[in-house]
């Protein structure tokens, strides 16, 4: 392909990306679609993942313009360079889909995902709990005499790391948001 | 003027503004105030059918034969479950329709109420785009949109379902010129950087190809022109999928017969072995492709397709154009004539060589008899028979399809109908009454086999209500021959369940819906008896009593490349390994 001397970015379209088409090796991506918020939207979008085969790692889904009655869909899934690319141009022909973005190759981005995290203990245990979340900056927002919940917002990867740790200090439920995520810069 | 109507009025008002003549229903309890609307007016003919499904395959066949949107009416639940098998059908196939069904009322969703179904739900996978709408001031521009969405792009059937509540309720009608523009606005440029790359190697190409499918038929006949001026400017050999059969002219010079699974040697073998391959708005299905891995393993592809997602969904390709085939093509052809019209002659001379050294094979060649109907003979005199006639030709799904695709020859775009990507049996029937309903003096076959006709046999009482006089051409095996091809080749010649036992005498049956039929078997009365079909003013059934173990060649099995072809019985043995046979 190259020796055609094709440009990369020729058309800003995805399905011209043009990272190696044949690896094999899984890819872990982050999505933002933008869709027209009618009913059923987020079902399409549900039911092209369930329908193809593809992944869903983590999905969250909001209004984020009232006016506009605009959703903002942020996946993360995963796939070779080639099933990756066939997901973003599936999520493109969906009608009421006005911009997908592929925050993973587009350039650096944030992501946050926010943890609640119950942990129940006494004695020694229900100490360190609270001292590792100090040092993970996470939030107590309730307490009784044997548990806390704690927040904390961060990348799925600390909130991962955080689980780790309050598993044997008594970590006994779990809710996670999924991951939001934004690009850097303007 | 302030036009104030009901919900149902706007329907028949909506449909009437986007240019509908035609609608193919059935009518039930959700959708009586539309019925009653149709009652009330003369401009739009409302076809009644026999099983829904039937509808949905009518306006497939209206809409591919006219390059209009196709426009179904059905009820609640029952009625639009029906619905389904022709929506997927349409959706495959890339066939424009708008179906509008029935709901109760808003009060009652999610009630289990009588006829209740999510409709939306069961067809949202099934349809480009579907809306339940609940607020009859909404509903006239949701119409003028499914119009929009069905047509635009990739064409597709979409689906607007419409509560009984909202279609009594009154609000403002608002006209198609009335609407905020679509944000729905696919491509349809080509980017011309690389449509020039394009031509680059176009003039340089030794080996070149090209390979059409549905989408140009799709774009409109203006692309089927161009690219009729494109091939016979250029002397490229041109081949086509199933869909885009009458793109390019048959009796062209650079014709090469359909490719793919049961295409023909000189197609396939030229896809194999060429350096450059040019896919105008086909989709390298896997009917075309055969072993993904060895498939044109030397060329540089080229792939123009107004879907994003049909690039590289399947096979990588080198120069990826989204857009519009007619206007890629218009692109093309500018471009390659400002550059002073080159080929490379001399290349392309020893690469038409090779082709008629595959072509000498006469892979189409049969064992002919003298006591027997062969399939292919009775094609053959289709053919001779009807040609120079104006003709429509569709088919049900199965061995005959594949000869019918082989046999008969297109001349003209929007004259093949024939279920491509899902393969509907039942098809082809209700699909002939819906292209005779759009071009009522013209001569309309269904080329049928006898398994796949019964499953919407109902349909003839439409075709006789209607005085549409479609001719059924049914290759009569009294076998589901396809199925019974592949337990040959591929199940130890096991034929489970494959034989059509109990047929019914298909003369009785035309009397029966009061048109008429006959019965051929000797070989000697086939001529008179296509005759008689032809010269028949009205509906009529011919049951062609064919050879019953026929099998249909070239065949690619399933998991080989293009150039692993079984050209007859002699090439079967063993043809199938077992790698193949999980395919289907
Ligand atoms: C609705 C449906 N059911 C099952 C099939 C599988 N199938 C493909 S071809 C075929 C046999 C068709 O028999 P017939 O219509 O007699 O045609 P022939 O192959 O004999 O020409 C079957 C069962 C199908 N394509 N569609």
């Amino acid at each position: 392909m190259n020796a055609l001397n094709i440009q990369k970015g020729a058309t800003s379209h995805s399905a011209y990306d043009l990272r190696d088409p044949h690896s094999q090796v899984e890819e872990s991506h982050t999505l933002a679609v933008l869709v027209e918020n009618e009913p059923g939207v987020l079902a399409r979008v549900i039911g092209l993942f369930a329908g193809r085969g593809y992944n869903i790692d983590s999905l969250t889904v909001a209004e984020v313009d009232h006016t506009g009655h605009r959703s903002r869909i942020t996946v993360v899934t995963r796939g070779t360079p080639a099933v990756i690319e066939q997901i973003k141009a599936q999520l493109g022909r969906i009608v009421p889909v006005h911009e997908v973005h592929d925050l993973t190759v587009e350039g650096p981005s944030v992501e946050r995902e926010l943890g609640l995290f119950k942990v129940s203990g006494k004695g020694d245990k229900r100490v360190e709990a609270l001292r590792i979340a100090e040092i993970f900056r996470a939030n107590v927002v309730d307490s009784t005499l044997e548990s806390f919940v704690f927040e904390m917002t961060g990348t799925p990867a600390k909130l991962d790391a955080f689980a780790e740790l309050m598993q044997p200090l008594g970590l006994i439920d779990l809710a996670r948001t999924g991951v939001a995520a934004l690009a850097r810069g303007v | 003027m302030s036009r104030v109507m009901t919900g149902a009025k706007m329907v028949v008002e909506a449909l009437r503004d986007q240019g509908v003549d035609t609608v193919f229903g059935y009518p039930g309890g959700a959708v009586l105030p539309i019925y009653d609307e149709l009652f009330q007016q003369n401009d739009i003919t409302h076809v009644l059918v026999r099983h829904e499904q039937g509808a949905v395959h009518m306006a497939e066949g209206y809409a591919r034969s006219t390059g209009k949107p196709g426009v179904v009416l059905v009820t609640s639940g029952p009625g639009a479950t029906n619905a389904v098998t022709g929506l997927t059908d349409a959706l495959l196939d890339s066939i424009p329709l708008v179906v509008i069904s029935g709901q109760v009322p808003t009060f009652l969703i999610g009630t289990d109420g009588f006829q209740e179904a999510d409709t939306v739900g069961i067809t949202r996978p099934c349809t480009k785009h579907n809306w339940l709408v609940r607020d009859t001031a909404q509903l006239s521009q949701t119409i003028h949109k499914g119009f929009h969405v069905a047509t635009s792009g990739r064409p597709g059937p979409v689906l607007i379902d419409i509560p009984k509540d909202v279609q009594f309720a009154e609000a403002e009608y608002v006209g198609p010129k009335q609407i905020e523009p679509a944000t729905y606005q696919p491509v349809r440029k080509g980017d011309i950087n690389i449509i020039t790359q394009l031509v680059e190697l176009m003039e340089k190409a030794e080996r070149p190809i090209i390979y059409t499918g549905g989408g140009v038929i799709n774009s409109g006949t203006g692309a089927s022109q161009l690219l009729r001026e494109l091939v016979d400017g250029t002397g490229f050999p041109v081949t086509s999928t199933l869909m885009g059969l009458g793109a390019y002219p048959a009796s062209g010079r650079n014709w090469l017969g359909m490719l793919g699974m049961h295409g023909l040697y000189e197609a396939n073998l030229a896809m194999h072995g060429c350096d450059l391959m040019i896919n105008m708005g086909a989709r390298f299905d896997d009917r075309i492709t055969g072993r993904v891995a060895d498939f044109s393993p030397g060329s540089i592809k080229a792939h123009v397709d107004i879907d994003p997602s049909s690039i590289n969904k399947v096979i990588h390709v080198d120069l990826p154009i989204v857009g519009d085939v007619g206007h890629v093509l218009e692109d093309m052809l500018k471009v390659w004539k400002s550059r002073g019209r080159k080929v490379n002659s001399a290349a392309l001379g020893k690469w038409w060589e090779k082709i008629e050294g595959w072509r000498s094979k006469n892979c189409l060649a049969y064992r002919g008899s003298d006591t027997i109907i062969k399939p292919q003979h009775a094609l053959e005199r289709l053919e001779a028979l009807t040609k120079g006639r104006d003709r429509y030709i569709t088919t049900e799904v199965g061995q005959h399809q594949m000869w019918a695709a082989q046999y008969l020859h297109f001349d003209q775009p929007n004259r093949w109908m024939t279920s491509g990507g899902l393969g509907t049996m039942g098809y082809g029937l209700p699909a002939s009454i819906g292209v005779q309903m759009a071009h009522p003096d013209a001569l309309v076959i269904n080329v049928a086999g006898d398994a796949s006709w019964l499953m919407n046999m109902q349909e003839m009482g439409t075709a006789v209500q209607f005085r549409l006089p479609v001719k059924q051409f049914i290759l009569n095996n009294e076998r589901l021959g396809m199925v019974r091809q592949w337990q040959q080749l591929l199940h130890g010649e096991r034929y489970s369940q494959s034989w059509s036992d109990s047929l019914p005498d298909f003369v009785k049956l035309a009397e029966a819906f009061g048109c008429a039929g006959a019965v051929v078997r000797d070989p000697a009365d086939l001529d008179a008896a296509i005759q008689q079909m032809l010269d028949y003013d009205g509906p009529f059934i011919l049951d062609v009593l064919v050879e019953k173990h026929e099998n249909c060649f070239p065949m690619i099995p399933s998991g080989k490349p293009h150039n692993e072809m079984l050209l007859g019985e002699a090439d079967t043995d063993g043809a199938i390994q077992s790698g193949g046979a999980v395919l289907v």
